[in-house]
């Protein structure tokens, strides 16, 4: 698989990654290339390891073995700090959410720009508006706690925080699980549009083609712990790969075997 | 023999699998201590650990201290009278309640109130990525949860202490007068005058190491549950567990080095 088309360094490129759990093997060697301003989608059965893969990379799980690098820089090799600020520019979107309970939404958007120190608490209520605003939602959400909010509103919120600190890079866990169809669409364009108008790296994880479609340039699929296929988002659904396409329509006969025994 | 074999094995890895967690702990402890004097500091959160802590416990401690004290003079007065040693009454409340009960009775109603209290908070925030969140969002997540719920704890014990002592000598006080015949003025005539600071401030002393201990537990106990509810209220009740037994050890260690010269 040649995909470094031309001279240019990959935003992020994973090669030989590797991570057990207690012997349990879940990446077993990934290697994958994300190229700069482009959104990549990564496809792949429940529990094939793509939230550790993403975990990985934002230095929240220690891989094994292998190499991460984010412009051209492996991270593994970095001091602390160094880390530090190479994770200052990335944001990241959780499956869950993962918002702040006991803060208000206004300071969950803008913690990480709180954080950093880049505006002080009485500017963040208005640039937490304005944030919010992107997302499609009202100033007055800005005062209601996350255990107020509907789900595809916290979905929302978290995906006000992720972009709030204008990220290089921003990965996305399954933004749109669990939401109606019309939301998902609603939030699958929110996606495009901020990366969009960042200028940012995408990574997502999706289950859902559709979404995968609207969202992604690229799209990558893991399974078994190995990244099984690239190519354009677009051709998903007839890429005739037995694995993609298999996973793309949602046939049960396939390459893959759900594993229901323990 | 196999048999025997068994199970000093299993001793060996129970005593193994404790000191494993006694470093841990220790190096948990260390690492949010280091975050002291390194920035930033998160002031807010430490005044409103502070808070919940020291203010929100008062009246379960005053109402322990209060009850200890007047049940302390109607015991020992029971006891004294068959000495014909009544006089001492004052002085056995003021003692037993500065040097051990204000503490060790304060310690153990604050580690049911806050080590549960953080074990949780902090379980639930492990349990659902709230903590991994706040890596990604360039904050340490021991400085920000950790440190300043230490310091808070090992501040506010003092604090409660000081007015548990207040209030044991006053329930002492309430029942010496009110119950049995001693004027106001001999009973703290006799309360102060054989009190030496060292008996209030070794119990303070104790206090703080206390305060530190439960909070301790609770954070560590939160920081590294695993397994959703479940996995949390098992961190809860370990917390709990862990640190009442702690300060109950503790309270002898520290005793035999503070006070039994
Ligand atoms: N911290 C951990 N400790 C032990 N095992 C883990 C841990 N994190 C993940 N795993 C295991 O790794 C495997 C992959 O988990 P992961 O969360 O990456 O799946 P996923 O591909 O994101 O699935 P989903 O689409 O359902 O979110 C799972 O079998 C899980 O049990
Ligand atoms: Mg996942």
């Amino acid at each position: 698989m040649r995909d470094d088309g031309g001279a240019a360094t990959p935003k992020i490129r994973l090669r030989g990654l590797r991570k057990a759990f207690n012997g349990k093997v879940v990446l077993d060697g990934i290697d994958l290339d994300v190229r700069a301003r482009r959104s990549m989608v990564i496809l792949g059965g429940s529990g094939s390891g793509k939230s550790v893969m993403l975990k990985c990379v934002i230095g929240l799980i220690e891989p094994d073995e292998g190499v991460i690098e984010i412009d051209g820089r492996n991270v593994l090799a970095m001091s602390r700090r160094e880390r530090e600020a190479v994770n200052d520019r990335i944001g990241m979107l959780f499956q869950n959410g993962a918002l702040f309970d006991s803060l208000p939404v206004w300071e969950n958007v803008c913690f990480k720009l709180l954080a950093q120190g880049r505006i002080d608490r009485r500017a963040a209520r208005d640039k937490a508006a304005e944030i919010l605003a992107q997302v499609g939602l009202a100033p007055s959400v800005g005062d209601l706690y996350p255990a107020e909010l509907s789900g595809g509103m916290q979905k929302r919120v978290a995906l006000a925080r992720a972009i709030a600190a204008q990220p290089d890079i921003i990965f996305f866990d399954e933004p749109t699980t669990g939401l109606d169809p019309i939301m998902g669409a609603v939030i699958d364009g929110l996606i495009v549009d901020v990366v969009r108008r960042l200028g940012a790296t995408a990574v997502s994880i999706t289950h859902d083609m559709a979404s995968a479609r609207r969202i992604g340039d690229d799209a990558a699929m893991i399974h078994r712990g190995r990244i099984v296929w690239t190519g354009p988002a677009a051709s998903l659904g007839q890429t005739g790969n037995p694995i993609v396409d298999q996973f793309a329509r949602g046939e049960r006969e396939g390459p893959i075997q759900m594993e229901l025994r323990r | 023999m196999d048999l025997l074999l068994d199970a000093v094995a299993a001793i060996g890895r129970a005593g193994l699998r404790v000191c494993r967690m006694a470093g841990a702990v220790a190096l948990f402890a260390l690492e949010a201590l280091s975050h002291l004097v390194r920035p930033p500091f998160y002031g807010r959160l430490f005044a409103r650990a502070l808070l919940e802590i020291a203010y929100f416990s008062l009246p379960v401690v005053a109402l322990t201290a209060l009850f200890t004290g007047m049940v302390l003079a109607l015991q020992s007065y029971t006891g004294f009278a068959r000495f014909n040693a009544e006089g001492a009454v004052a002085n056995v409340v003021v003692l037993s309640i500065t040097r051990e009960l204000g503490p060790v009775l304060a310690g153990l109603m604050v580690s049911g109130r806050i080590g549960a209290a953080f074990a949780a908070e902090i379980g639930t925030m492990r349990v659902t990525d709230q903590i991994d969140a706040l890596v990604t969002l360039s904050t340490n997540p021991m400085k920000y949860l950790v440190t300043p719920r230490l310091l808070a704890g090992t501040i506010a014990l003092p604090l409660l202490v000081i007015v548990a002592d207040i209030l044991g000598v006053m329930g002492g006080w309430l029942i010496g007068t009110l119950r049995l015949d001693f004027t106001s003025a001999t009973y703290l005539r006799s309360t102060f005058d054989f009190l030496q600071a060292g008996d209030v401030i070794h119990g303070l002393v104790k206090a703080a190491v206390f305060g530190f201990i439960l909070t301790l537990m609770g954070c560590w106990f939160g920081y590294t549950s695993r397994g959703g509810a479940q996995g949390v209220g098992g961190a809860t009740t370990s917390a709990v567990v862990s640190s009442s037994i702690l300060i109950l050890a503790l309270d002898y260690v520290l005793t035999d080095l503070l006070f039994a010269r």
